[in-house]
């Protein structure tokens, strides 16, 4: 749908329909002293080169993965995207700013979603999956909250403290003004979430494990189902590198009854940290709990395939104040980009590339190993790790940005004080051996 | 929606102003949708029903009834342990639209106090408040 802006002989057509004679009389409901009387404080409008030229500016005193070697996740990952991705996604009909649901004129849009829903249930392994959410962080905070509804009796949900910690904080945000409580689950020497731990607590109506974790380590996702099993609370997993599950025995096997991911790394640019794409996905006993919106695929009354919003009775347009959330927007266009995404690398595809990330990101890890970093744990990972670095290479790290391109991992001591000299470290498909090899070297005599 | 006439309300019940009824049988208590209560929901699609050994007390929301049009809780109208449920109404909840008061029941609770019985409507006081 395009945005058509009205001129001012649609505007006139209108108020003699209505009967108004101006804009104006139109808001007379809104109080007086409520509307801005002087102008809006904005700078001069710019010609189109010279807007143009002040855009350029601004965009090159930033630095991109564009120009750099990217050897950092964390939550955001520097992947390939396919050129059919961006051009079709930018396409007129999909590229609005209209919330594009009223399904007789938006069939095409509620398909991509559609099948945005049904790849991403088949990625993980799940029943249902909504149509998004804006991050992984409000989804997980999402599921958090459909766990602390279904057991009022309690009001604590247990999270690993290697869920990642914009998360966790975004959790924080959602749960505390409500009187509800996180627990934090320790980690252990391995850089694994800590069972024992889980198995000693009380009082907690469900609990939330990273897999892969924030330090890159993957889970026994299997051990934490037996404990939630076995205290009768609701299991429920996350992730920020959906690539990961292209290798990885997806959630839905290990009896996850909620996943919350971050979809950024299917097909959507790093974008300075945003927006990424929340996905939820849940098992059927859980559907009627979920928030946000859900697209069905149903048959009209001549018989052809037709899409429509479903189960959209539990949403606050119709519910108010007992909705299952107040967010009942999703991030349509990079949900409609991950369905792009999806469907270009196909199911053999994104084992490929899920491969070449594990391959890359191990060749890493060897080649830093050898010149004075420490391993400091020996579970399996993914695509990011945690290394002790050799004296001095927080200097080392912070030239590199400036003289050489390379984004050599990211500082864990802001997250985890008792981490110092310790850095994450992620590999792409997008690095090369040669890119590999350049950063050992550049970082041998540190 | 059907004329209050052409309802059926069942004799032995005793009803709630939020339309919920409660029929004693030796020592338990079923819980169920009145006939007006349906009929005003429309095409019942799905029922949500707390579990076995749940306690609530009275006037606490034990579940909900989801129709095409809307989701509305239910409240419980004596205070009590849910002793068995309606397993049925999981494929089957348009029963609460065919039989409100036999194959639509939807929990069995242990009362707490059987008194809390005397405070709920009779059948000709229901039709009362119906009728406004």
């Amino acid at each position: 749908m395009r945005y058509l802006p009205h001129t001012q002989e649609d505007i006139d057509i209108m108020l003699a329909k209505t009967g108004q004679s101006s804009l104006d009389e139109l808001f007379t409901t809104i109080p007086d002293e409520l509307k801005t009387k002087k102008p809006l404080d904005l700078p001069k409008a710019l010609s189109e080169w010279d807007l143009d030229t002040h855009m350029e500016g601004l965009a090159s005193s930033n630095i991109s993965c564009r120009d750099y070697k990217c050897f950092i996740g964390a939550g955001s990952y520097d992947h390939y995207i396919p050129a059919i991705v961006p051009y079709l996604v930018s396409r007129s009909e999909f590229a609005t700013a209209y919330t594009p649901y009223q399904p007789e004129v938006s069939q095409g849009t509620l398909q991509g979603i559609y099948e945005f829903q049904t790849m991403v249930a088949e990625l993980l392994g799940m029943d249902i999956s909504t149509a998004s959410h804006y991050d992984c962080g409000t989804a997980l905070a999402e599921c958090a909250l459909i766990a602390l509804r279904k057991n009022k009796k309690a009001n604590k949900i247990a999270v690993s403290s290697l869920v990642h910690p914009s998360h966790r904080q975004v959790m924080e945000t959602y749960l505390r003004p409500s009187g509800f409580e996180i627990v934090e689950i320790p980690r252990t020497k391995e850089g694994l979430t800590d069972a024992t731990a889980l198995e000693t607590m009380e009082g907690i109506v469900g609990v939330a494990i990273q897999s892969p974790n924030f330090f890159g380590n993957i889970e026994d996702l299997g051990a934490f189902k037996t404990i939630a099993d076995a205290k009768k609370i609701v299991f429920i997993t996350s992730f920020t590198e959906s690539l990961a599950y292209g290798l990885l025995k997806n959630p839905g096997s290990f009896g996850a009854d909620l996943v919350a991911g971050e979809g950024q790394s299917l097909g959507i640019a790093k974008s300075f940290g945003g927006p990424g794409l929340g996905l939820l996905a849940g098992s059927k006993k859980m559907m009627r709990n979920l928030p946000g919106r859900f697209i069905g695929r149903t048959k009209d009354a001549n018989g052809n395939d037709g899409y429509v919003l479903t189960l959209a009775t539990r949403e606050q347009h119709i519910r108010r104040e007992k909705a299952s959330s107040n967010i009942c927007s999703n991030n349509g266009l990079n949900a409609m980009t991950a369905a792009m995404y999806l469907a270009t690398v196909g199911k053999i595809g994104i084992r490929e590339i899920a491969q070449q990330n594990h391959d890359k990101a191990v060749y890493l890890k060897s080649s830093l190993e050898k010149v004075g970093f420490e391993s400091v744990s020996d579970s399996p990972f993914f695509n990011e790790f945690v290394l002790k670095a050799p004296k001095g290479f927080s200097l080392k790290r912070a030239d590199l940005i400036q003289n050489q391109y390379i984004f050599a991992g990211i500082d864990l001591e802001p997250y985890y004080s008792d981490l110092k000299d310790h850095y994450l470290f992620c590999a792409t498909e997008k690095v090369s051996k040669k890119d590999i090899d350049q950063l050992a070297k550049e970082v041998t005599h540190a | 929606m059907k004329e209050i006439s052409d309802l059926t309300f069942s004799e032995d019940a005793k009803y709630t102003k939020d339309h919920e009824w409660a029929k004693l049988s030796n020592d338990t208590i079923t819980i169920g949708l009145s006939d007006y209560a349906q009929d005003q929901l429309g095409e019942i699609v799905f029922v949500e029903l707390p579990e076995v050994g749940d306690t609530f007390s009275r006037g606490d929301e034990f579940g909900s009834v989801e129709s095409v049009k809307a989701v509305s809780e239910i409240y419980i109208p004596i205070s009590g342990e849910v002793v068995e449920i309606n397993e049925d109404l999981e494929d089957a909840p348009e029963q609460v639209n065919e039989d409100c008061y036999e194959g639509g029941w939807m929990i069995k609770i242990k009362p707490d106090d059987l008194s809390e019985m005397d405070d709920l409507m009779d059948k000709a006081a229901y039709l009362a408040m119906l009728k406004g």
